[in-house]
């Protein structure tokens, strides 16, 4: 049995276009990029709708709530790790991780709520354990 | 306009090589090259159109130009991963097509194994200037085999598609593989053998991964005027189709892939259907891009892949879809983890009738090879060509 090891979780690269993103998530807040023109909500956020091509784009605070759309635990890794997409209640899904679970309970479309994790000297990840 | 018909397939060339320690990247794109001109009975000199993709040293085209002494009036270093090598070979027919050029060179090569590269279980970032997607992809720890995986995992969710199922794809490759003499794995597997590999993640098995290999491969493409004084076979292409599949803003969907749409366009443009296709080269990084794409360009019905590739459906031989019969990325060859020229290479050997002759499909007059490049999870390249025996 190979002793637990804590797994590292490389900081993101901040841009002008996402400080408010990673600000938000920095006080415990995931942030959903919602156009005003054709009211869907997109991510990974741009500031022009890849919908619509609007530029009347705005921040919205997400509920924390989703469902796993997809997952695959990483076991060939030196410290497993369960990836996936998630369903926002807001409608996008979105890349992340699964955490502080059994990874060999994990199912599609299991509901699960939002959590943070520190990264290596930047703002924390959005993730996900089952609710 | 349309490139049907405008372009032939004259000159091809696999490096033998699977573990290129004492041969440089740009040596390998070289000797490529010079096997798939001697091949079509042409010349260096002859070449006036030059492609090639991301894995070619220096900026674009230019390093291997010079390196070569090649002097192109058309260059084109269009890469959508994987299956740039797929989409040059349409892109040169449009070049020949539009006068552009009349020689066209497409080379691959590359050197994971040499370079001791944690080709699929690691994360890449690219480096320097993030791309927009990257902050929110990176730090989760994406790899190459758990973005596919994800496919795999909402196909078993939506369809009920099985790891045994996936395995018959690896079983039907290792099939062909055991005639290949450079192939990387020549030995026959079960199905057991696949399910009961290592879990590298979930659901995919080690043995439902392609192999890591070093080597290249290379395709010239001429206009018909030239091809008519040529002595080899005469392969046609009579269709092709490229599209780039996203995450669309967030509208993610896993079951289908961008071959979808790229296979529609070559049908479209070919005037054929999947039932006519004699033999098919599929994109084979892992047995789930097989099953998916598949089932996009429209050989069996959405979900049905898992029954389709079943039972040895895809063994020349037995099989009424015989699928990459050089032993494909799953066995044989994945030069630079990029496997989609490999695909036209064999697509145009069973054309021209020098497959193996274990593997050799009786009067193969059509073949579709089809490429997906990137992350089929994330974002990735399609292409589609469709090659006709003249």
């Amino acid at each position: 049995m190979a002793e637990a090891k804590e797994r590292k979780l490389p900081a993101p690269t901040v841009s002008q276009e996402t400080q408010a993103y990673w600000d938000a998530a920095a006080k415990g807040k995931l942030l959903v990029r919602k156009c005003t023109s054709c009211g869907q909500a997109h991510h990974y956020p741009r500031t022009i709708c890849p919908f619509c091509f609007s530029d009347k784009t705005e921040w919205i605070e997400a509920s924390g709530k989703g469902t796993i759309y997809s997952y695959s635990v990483m076991r060939r890794a030196p410290v497993p790790y369960a990836m996936a997409y998630v369903t926002l209640a807001e409608g996008p899904r979105m890349v992340t991780n699964i955490v502080d679970c059994d990874f060999d309970k994990l199912k599609c479309e299991q509901p699960v709520k939002l959590v943070f994790k520190p990264t290596d000297g930047g703002p924390p990840l959005p993730m996900f354990t089952p609710a | 306009m349309s490139i049907k018909g405008k372009a032939y397939i004259a000159g091809i060339y696999e490096h033998p090589t699977r573990l290129a320690k004492d041969i440089s990247l740009a040596q390998i794109h070289a000797q490529v090259a010079k096997g798939a001109l001697e091949d079509a009975g042409l010349t260096k000199d002859d070449v006036d159109g030059y492609f090639c993709a991301g894995d070619a040293p220096g900026l674009g085209p230019m390093s291997m130009v010079e390196y070569m002494g090649l002097k192109p009036r058309h260059v084109d270093s269009t890469d959508t991963g994987g299956s740039s090598y797929v989409l040059h070979v349409g892109h040169a027919a449009e070049a020949i097509a539009a006068g552009k050029c009349k020689v066209a060179l497409i080379t691959l090569a590359g050197r994971p194994r040499a370079e001791g590269m944690a080709t699929g279980t690691v994360p890449r970032s690219r480096g320097g200037t993030p791309t927009p997607d990257e902050p929110f992809e990176f730090p989760y720890g994406p790899t190459v085999v758990n973005m596919y995986a994800m496919c795999a995992m909402r196909h078993m969710h939506e369809y009920g598609t099985t790891s045994e199922q996936l395995a018959w794809i690896k079983v039907a490759a290792s099939h062909h593989a055991q005639h290949n003499p450079h192939a990387l794995m020549r030995d026959v597997v079960t199905v057991e053998q696949v399910v009961n590999s290592p879990m590298i993640s979930d659901p995919l098995h080690r043995l439902d991964c392609c192999v890591i290999t070093d080597g290249g491969g290379a395709i010239v493409v001429v206009a018909p005027e030239i091809a008519a004084k040529l002595k080899r076979p005469k392969v046609k292409l009579i269709g092709a189709g490229e599209f780039v599949k996203t995450q669309m803003g967030g509208k993610v969907d896993l079951t289908y892939s961008g071959a979808r749409f790229s296979g529609a366009a070559a049908f479209a443009e070919a005037g054929v259907k999947p039932a006519d296709i004699k033999y098919a080269s599929i994109y084979d990084s892992f047995t789930i891009t097989v099953l998916m794409q598949l089932e996009d360009l429209g050989f069996c019905e959405k979900g049905k892949g898992g029954a389709f590739v079943s039972d040895g459906n895809l063994i020349a031989g037995t099989g009424k879809l015989p699928f990459n019969t050089d032993g494909g990325g799953l066995c044989s060859n994945h030069p630079g983890n990029r496997g989609g020229l490999t695909k036209v290479l064999e697509a145009v050997r069973q054309l021209r009738g020098e497959a193996h002759p274990a593997v050799q499909v009786k009067n193969c007059n059509l073949a579709v090879a089809h490429g997906t490049g990137g992350s089929l999870g994330l974002r990735h390249g399609s292409a589609t060509v469709i090659l006709e025996r003249e």
